[in-house]
């Protein structure tokens, strides 16, 4: 009877658990998409010196949910003459990448949904949808302003797409791996060890690191990481200054919502991906040696992980409130000029300080 | 040279950023400065002109005001009218019916400037809002003072609310039905009710 029970167990175990990751994650991702409009806000206010939100519910709380109600009680119109099949699919398309990318981003060392082995691939082959979904949104929706935006979203994002796959084929140099849960084993004991100050100096094999101008890599990243969500000051694709709102011009009610939590479901995953590379992941930023080895199991990993992702989102907000959105010029002189030069000058840095120990063994 | 100066643009721009965000970082941990408005409200300062009022002297509860009507004539605009009686016992007339247009005051000071007694002054009064002209081109400033006498007697239980000797005043604060604590927030209808 027991060995039955077991078996059906064993058998329903990976359906269950799918489910449940799958549920977890799309209300992870809505949450974030939701609480971070109103961490947005707030913080803009802050750094503005006002209160922001604070009528709906104890300091604003209930904002999420009053703008999605307002949002929600919206007729959902298709202005004549779009491709209503592309109109409506667009904000689907958008949506779905950073939800299909999270099932991977382990968020504790067993706390993800499926650990791929090429999972870094994985990411980065369903990001680059999200440029196709804006596209598309813009396209379809035939208004002028949409149009220019689709073509400013496109040329941006293939720009930053260059140094950022630069950046992470760096980083797969040094990690030697896709699987993003081995990344993050990689950078055990104490935040020195993590990729972003490893490339300096490596503590635990006592030389030189693979990359000594790994945190210039870090914030290429980082800007790229921006650039990719169309994130301000690289915000070409809404520009709501210049091009009303962009690609989402013609979108109103939950279409438009649905874009805006998709910038920030592909924020968190931006700030993810970035924690897993250069910052550890789940690792505790303590050795774990006597009592600070307290602070690394497994139910501290979530918690280190979200902290560091969280402090990674708070300055992108920090960033968005501080500079003034770039001239379009400028953003792309940017990426050609200064990020992918810097990027292919550290990639090869990286292959040659990662030969130069077999290079001295064979000649010492 | 062109290379030099490539890489100090790259260098000092990123600084620049940097600069940047620490100067909002600053302004984050700052107190926040926004009043809500219709729960918190600034100081008006000192030098606010609002309509112009009848001082309430705060030994008497009363006017100080003469009826010498120099007021009225300083008015470039023509826009005070003021009545007054002389009360029983009293050698000096004192005032009973102080009316300002409003809609034609220009909020000179001039009135203020030649009243020998300082009687009155410029309110700070600034929720001036109404549906009708009416609420503004007479406005009873006696019977604005009477509100203010209410509060004013009040916050001084000890005291009789209205001294005996003014007579005519008290007249009119009987007439007024009980006003709001708040001294004149918005031009209450019974200002209407008392124009002559």
């Amino acid at each position: 009877m027991s060995a039955i029970l077991d078996f059906l167990l064993g058998l329903a175990w990976p359906w269950t658990r799918l489910l449940l990751f799958l549920v977890g994650i799309c209300a992870f991702v809505g949450l974030n998409a939701a609480y971070l409009v109103l961490a947005e806000r707030k913080g803009a206010a802050r750094f503005q010196r006002r209160p922001g939100p604070n009528e709906a519910g104890y300091a604003g709380w209930m904002q999420p949910f009053a703008d999605g109600l307002k949002l929600l009680s919206k007729q959902v119109l298709i202005p004549p003459g779009t491709d209503a099949l592309l109109y409506c699919v667009a904000p689907l398309m958008v949506m779905a990448p950073p939800l299909m990318c999270l099932a991977v981003v382990p968020f504790g060392e067993s706390l993800v949904a499926r650990n791929l082995d090429y999972g870094l691939l994985f990411v980065f082959s369903f990001g680059s949808i999200n440029v196709m979904a804006l596209m598309l949104g813009g396209w379809a929706s035939r208004n002028k302003f949409s149009v220019i935006s689709s073509a400013r979203v496109v040329s941006q994002n293939v720009a930053y797409e260059i140094p950022m796959l630069l950046v992470v084929i760096t980083l797969l140099m040094v990690a030697g791996t896709l699987d993003l849960n081995e990344v993050i084993r990689q950078q055990t004991g104490g935040f020195w060890q993590w990729n972003i100050l490893r490339g300096i100096w490596d503590f635990r094999a006592g030389h030189i690191g693979a990359n000594f101008l790994m945190p210039v890599t870090f914030i290429i990243f980082y800007t790229c990481m921006l650039a990719e969500t169309n994130r301000a000051p690289f915000d070409m694709a809404e520009a709501e200054s210049e091009l009303v709102a962009g690609a989402f011009t013609e979108y109103g009610g939950m279409g438009f919502g649905v874009f805006f939590m998709a910038e920030y479901a592909n924020i968190v995953l931006g700030c993810s991906l970035a924690t897993i590379l250069f910052l550890g992941g789940w690792q505790s930023p303590f050795p774990p040696v006597s009592f600070l080895a307290y602070f690394s199991g497994p139910l501290w990993g979530p918690i280190w992980f979200l902290a560091k992702m969280y402090c990674l989102v708070f300055s992108v907000i920090w960033v968005r409130w501080t500079f003034p959105r770039t001239q379009f010029y400028n953003l792309l002189n940017l990426s050609w000029k200064i990020l992918i030069p810097i990027s292919l000058f550290t990639l090869l840095l990286t292959g040659a300080l990662m030969k130069l120990p077999l290079v001295w063994r064979h000649l010492f | 040279m062109s290379m030099k100066n490539a890489v100090r643009d790259v260098f000092g721009g990123f600084w620049s950023l940097l600069v940047g965000l620490r100067i909002t970082l600053g302004q984050f941990f700052k107190p926040i400065i926004t009043v809500q408005y219709p729960r918190q409200t600034v100081k008006i300062p000192a030098r606010f002109r609002g309509h112009i009022k009848l001082i309430l002297d705060p030994e008497s509860g009363l006017s100080r005001c003469t009826a010498c009507n120099l007021c009225a004539r300083a008015c470039p605009s023509d826009c005070i009218v003021v009545e007054g009686a002389k009360k029983e016992g009293q050698k000096t007339k004192w005032v009973t019916d102080y009316h300002l247009d409003f809609t034609t005051c220009s909020l000179c000071g001039l009135c203020i400037e030649a009243c020998p007694f300082d009687a009155i002054e410029f309110s700070k009064e600034y929720n001036t809002v109404a549906r009708s002209r009416d609420d503004f081109n007479n406005m009873d400033l006696v019977a604005r003072l009477a509100q203010e006498r209410e509060v004013w007697a009040q916050n001084r239980p000890s005291q009789p609310p209205t001294p005996p000797a003014s007579a005519p005043v008290t007249a009119v604060v009987a007439a007024a039905p009980a006003a709001s604590a708040a001294p004149a927030a918005q031009p209450q209808p019974l200002e209407q009710k008392l124009t002559p």
